[in-house]
């Protein structure tokens, strides 16, 4: 706005927003469209208004196109051109969106939207997407979490215990998955889950199915995969905690008369608990933010906010709307993060090892 | 946990468990040198075809020199500043200390894409958008904390006591660092290197927004890959790079038994 229409920026700053603006910015929005046509800078300020209601990019065109024939008063050529220019919410939109900062991105990641009077409403349903999906990504991060912990628990518990080399051998086992890169292993799912691939060859063998399903695309291999990859981060802080247990509490407990159970059931397990929940954090963290796996084994219709930060980022070129999505984002992985903190009493969520 | 006996339940669950996160793996391994362009399981024969195609492409030996050169670069500036920001953290006590570590370490705990986002939009206003070391400086952002944290591990087993004894004994700072810091903690500062390296050759999103054209990683160019079309070169690719990290995991194991 600012670049390609300074003079109807500031005669719309200057007019009080009751009825129609003055003379001066139907003649300088006349001008300066005309202008940005003939000098091809009309893309960018037609396909943001356009964002923010469906059909500006079409009124700026043809305006800036019929330009040259218009006369002056233009308070009466422009709405003889298009009636659109007559209505007070045209001009008010314009001027909102000349302003230094807009909430339009950050309503619209909600599935808001500004009236032409100013009040703050919900979306069409038929437009509405946004809540749904920070529902659906915290959805499948909650559920892989829950996975990943629930998997892990037993391998980290089990490294905890055993002896070398059989200690070392499954911790190994843990760490060449984490150490491997995430596209390797995402890419590997890929080619597992292809309808001629292994993972239907086996279904196949099993009498599970009678013909090959289509496993990429679907939500099923976006769950499985994500898994696979996040496994690794779950066991490895729940390992941490677990081998440095002190042996001593449960010798406590033993001479006191408890049973395996019990002392696995009161003093173990609560004391392995910081484990799992620096486990899960780390867990949460990535899957929320998530994009790789997804991407490549998950359907278009059925992806996570982070696909669409990068869609809006390299595709469609609207940082606006990527930026407030990364807000959102980030303030829900805050929040959680957050949340676990009062539950740990303030307890550092370790990373990597 | 030292003092209570696994139970099988427990080790029958593990086990599965294990060969859950270790089967697709292996299983593309062994798909990769399948001698024909079939996904199916076993391959029938093994062949070296897709690894002689995958050294025969320009695309993927460019990805490979990228990934290599964006690696190495990422590595040598995410040590230099990992270690020192360690050791003045470490040696200066002052306040704002514990705030300026949870600062530093922000990148392990931020969702990726948001920090590649914010990335993006910062490199593109000062023109560092679509240029290597725009991408190298994108990568080190991710791996400085990992040095940090090692180096830090590394510096907490240091004795203060040394650095001074050799002040005293004449030795300005910076000798006084690589004769008598740098001998006690170079395990740290090395396996924090090694971290670095294997951050960014794994690194995904961040080059996603950042690299142009000529600067396709492998991760990269597997991602364009397989969204045309999902061929064993591909996998080729995945074993060579799953070989890389597996070597580097030996190398920081061999690092921690120091």
């Amino acid at each position: 706005m600012a670049e390609t229409l300074p003079r109807t920026r500031a005669a719309l700053a200057a007019w009080d927003g009751e009825g129609l603006p003055p003379e001066a910015a139907f003649a300088a929005m006349a001008q300066e469209l005309g202008a940005a046509l003939e000098e091809r800078r009309i893309g960018d300020v037609s396909q943001r208004l356009n964002f923010e209601r469906t059909g500006m990019r079409a009124l700026l065109l043809r305006t800036a196109r019929a330009a040259p024939r218009l006369v002056a008063p233009y308070a009466e050529s422009l709405p003889a051109l298009d009636p659109r220019w007559a209505q007070p919410e045209t001009w008010q939109l314009i001027r909102r969106a000349g302003g230094p900062t807009t909430s339009l991105y950050l309503l619209r990641a909600l599935d808001l939207t500004r009236m032409p009077d100013g009040a703050i409403r919900a979306v069409d349903p038929d437009q509405a997407l946004f809540r749904t999906l920070f529902l659906r990504t915290l959805w499948v991060s909650v559920i892989v979490t829950l996975a990943c912990v629930l998997l892990g628990w037993p391998v980290a518990a089990a490294i905890a215990s055993l002896r070398p080399p059989w200690s070392s051998t499954a911790l190994l086992l843990v760490l060449v998955p984490f150490w491997s890169s995430v596209m390797v292993r995402s890419t590997a799912w890929f080619a597992l889950l292809q309808r001629e691939g292994p993972v239907n060859d086996l279904l196949l063998l099993l009498g599970v199915v009678d013909a090959p399903l289509q496993l990429v695309g679907t939500r099923f291999a976006v769950l499985l995969a994500t898994i696979h990859v996040l496994l690794p981060v779950a066991i490895l802080p729940m390992v941490g905690v677990m081998t440095r247990l002190d042996p001593r509490h449960l010798q406590a407990a033993a001479s006191l008369g408890a049973g395996p159970w019990l002392r696995f059931r009161r003093v173990w397990f609560p004391l392995s608990l910081p484990g799992v929940l620096a486990g899960a954090a780390m867990t949460f963290l990535l899957a929320v933010g998530f994009y790789i796996t997804p991407a490549l084994v998950g359907g278009e219709r059925d992806q996570l906010v982070a696909w669409f930060i990068a869609q809006y980022l390299n595709r469609d070129v609207n940082w606006g709307m990527a930026a407030a999505l990364s807000v959102y984002l980030l303030a829900m992985a805050g929040a959680v993060m957050a949340l676990l903190r009062v539950l740990t009493g303030g307890m550092p969520v370790g990373a990597r090892g | 946990m030292p003092g209570l006996r696994p139970s099988a339940l427990l080790l029958g669950a593990t086990v599965l468990v294990l060969a859950f996160l270790t089967a697709p793996m292996l299983a593309a391994l062994w798909l990769s040198f399948s001698p024909t362009e079939l996904l199916s399981f076993p391959p029938k024969g093994l062949s070296l075809r897709w690894y002689a195609d995958f050294f025969a492409n320009d695309r993927w030996t460019l990805a490979t020199r990228n990934s290599l050169v964006v690696a190495a670069a990422t590595m040598a500036v995410a040590t230099v500043l990992g270690t020192a920001a360690a050791i003045g953290l470490h040696l200066g006590a002052f306040r704002g200390r514990a705030l300026l570590v949870a600062l530093l370490t922000l990148p392990m705990v931020t969702p990726f894409i948001v920090t590649a986002a914010a990335m993006f939009f910062a490199f593109s206003l000062v023109g560092l958008a679509g240029t290597l070391p725009g991408l190298v400086l994108g990568h080190t952002v991710v791996a400085v904390p990992f040095v940090l944290v090692s180096v830090l591990a590394a510096l907490a087993t240091f004795d203060g006591t040394l650095l001074r004894a050799a002040a005293s004994l004449g030795a300005p700072p910076w000798m006084a660092f690589r004769r008598v810091m740098l001998p006690r903690i170079w395990p740290g500062v090395a396996a924090g290197a090694v971290f670095a390296f294997a951050t960014s050759l794994d690194e995904f999103v961040i080059t996603l927004f950042l690299a142009g054209p000529g600067q396709f990683t492998l991760p990269r160019q597997m991602y364009a890959n397989v969204r045309e079309y999902m061929t064993p070169t591909i996998l080729a690719a995945a074993s060579l790079l799953f070989l890389a990290s597996f070597l580097l995991l030996l190398v920081t194991e061999a690092l921690r038994r120091r």
